[in-house]
């Protein structure tokens, strides 16, 4: 980007970041993370517990400062920010709230959400069943998380964050989290990052998904190419090694004289004829499996 | 709705030519939106308009500026010759492999289907 012409246009780029560092005393939560969001898309952020998830989107939403590396929402170092608020919004898992009651709340965003939607959060409390005159502390885990997406969803922020917010809903109040998140966005589209590790539920709300591991990110691509790059292949064991050299292979498993190994590379036409040539067997993994595989093989070596 | 074997786009694009084929959508009839097919579906906008764009390369739907999407006149011949040049390869081919392996007869096979052609004949 050229940055003498880039000053009265808006960016294209909706979040920058690069070099993340954030660490909590020794404890290292992000390392060496950089990645560029696209505005009005949706964005899955998958990752297993501890692995830096909620420290992203922390940076991100203000709540707390990168200790190296830059980031940058709309342009702006987003903790120099005085406006902020009026940007991003960051929904928490659910005990994040003040001790209120639900109406006092919602009062409470709408003073300082400038594109709040009285009329959507309305919806939602009908949908989500929420009572409204009630302390949020006397409220189930899946109640207050439910009222933790109506929040996010009424403010309607160019930049709108969940971090596990569907925890103790049951699944009839997170289809209808997933329902009405798509129809406010086809109406009014804008960014949202949804962290979760309900991959196969919330997968196909994404568009692009990231995944974080041990404080890095290990992968960003869109859902589709995901879903085409695990591949898995099986047939008699010396025939699979012979096929697998020089693939990066995930994971094995071997059952008498027949192996399959998971394999992480975009499979050609050509690979498909050749391995149904040789007798072997390609399958497709699901995304959740192809997530479980990414996130828990060992350190790989450097050389 | 959707497997998640395969991507979802192309499960859309195979939902949208299985309609035409059956004729649920006519040649000239209007497609629904990718909006509609997002929030009707639950699935990102941006998949769902990627499976309608596969069928626009293919010439089987078009868009009408400020309009919409549509069947495109000669759609439904279009995917019928794709059906007949896949069906030995894809349907037939395999079938015949497995009759051998397991040891049926292709006049078995081939008896057989006279049979059910028969049965359905009777019936109407």
């Amino acid at each position: 980007m050229n940055p003498g012409t880039s000053v009265h246009e808006q960016p294209e780029n909706l979040v920058e970041v690069d070099d993340l560092r954030v660490s909590y005393g020794d404890v290292t939560a992000l390392e060496g993370v950089s990645l560029t969001l696209e505005a009005n898309k949706i964005y899955g952020l998958i990752g297993r517990n501890g692995s830096g998830k909620t420290s992203l989107l922390s940076v991100l939403a203000a709540f707390r400062r990168a200790d190296a590396g830059t980031v940058r929402v709309e342009g702006r170092d987003p903790y120099e920010d005085a406006d902020i608020v009026s940007r991003v919004c960051l929904i928490r898992e659910s005990g994040d709230l003040p001790a209120a009651k639900i109406r006092q709340i919602i009062g409470l965003y709408r003073e300082l959400r400038p594109n709040w939607d009285q009329e959507l959060a309305d919806r939602l409390l009908r949908r989500f069943d929420l009572p409204a005159g009630r302390n949020v502390s006397k409220l189930s885990r899946g109640m207050k998380s439910a009222f933790g997406c109506l929040l996010g969803l009424a403010s309607r922020a160019p930049l709108t964050m969940f971090d596990e917010s569907y925890l103790g809903m049951d699944a009839p109040a997170r289809y209808i989290f997933i329902e009405e998140l798509l129809r406010d966005y086809v109406e009014y589209p804008r960014t949202f990052i949804v962290s979760t590790h309900l991959i196969e539920e919330f997968g196909r709300l994404f568009e692009e998904v990231l995944i974080v591991d041990k404080g890095r990110l290990i992968v960003h691509d869109t859902v589709d190419s995901l879903r085409e790059r695990g591949v898995s292949i099986s047939g008699p064991a010396e025939l699979v090694d012979r096929f697998a050299m020089g693939l990066d292979v995930l994971g094995e498993q071997v059952l008498g004289p027949t192996k399959q190994v998971t394999v992480y590379s975009h499979p050609t036409d050509d690979l498909r004829r050749q391995a149904k040539a040789a007798g072997l067997e390609l399958g497709t993994l699901p995304l959740q499996d192809l997530f479980v595989h990414l996130t828990t093989r060992p350190e790989r070596n450097p050389s | 709705m959707f497997d998640d074997r395969t991507p979802i786009y192309q499960q859309i694009a195979a939902r949208l030519k299985q309609d035409i084929l059956d004729g649920t959508l006519a040649e000239g009839d209007q497609v629904m939106s990718t909006n509609q097919y997002a929030t009707y579906y639950r699935i990102n906008p941006a998949t769902a308009a990627k499976g309608v764009h596969q069928l626009v390369e293919e010439g089987v739907l078009h868009k009408r500026r400020g309009l919409g999407m549509y069947v495109t006149e000669g759609a439904r011949e279009k995917l019928l010759a794709q059906r007949r040049d896949r069906f030995f390869t894809e349907m037939v081919e395999p079938m015949a492999a497995e009759a051998s392996l397991i040891g049926v007869p292709l006049a078995d096979v081939v008896r057989h289907l006279e049979e059910l052609e028969n049965q359905k004949r009777r019936m109407r």
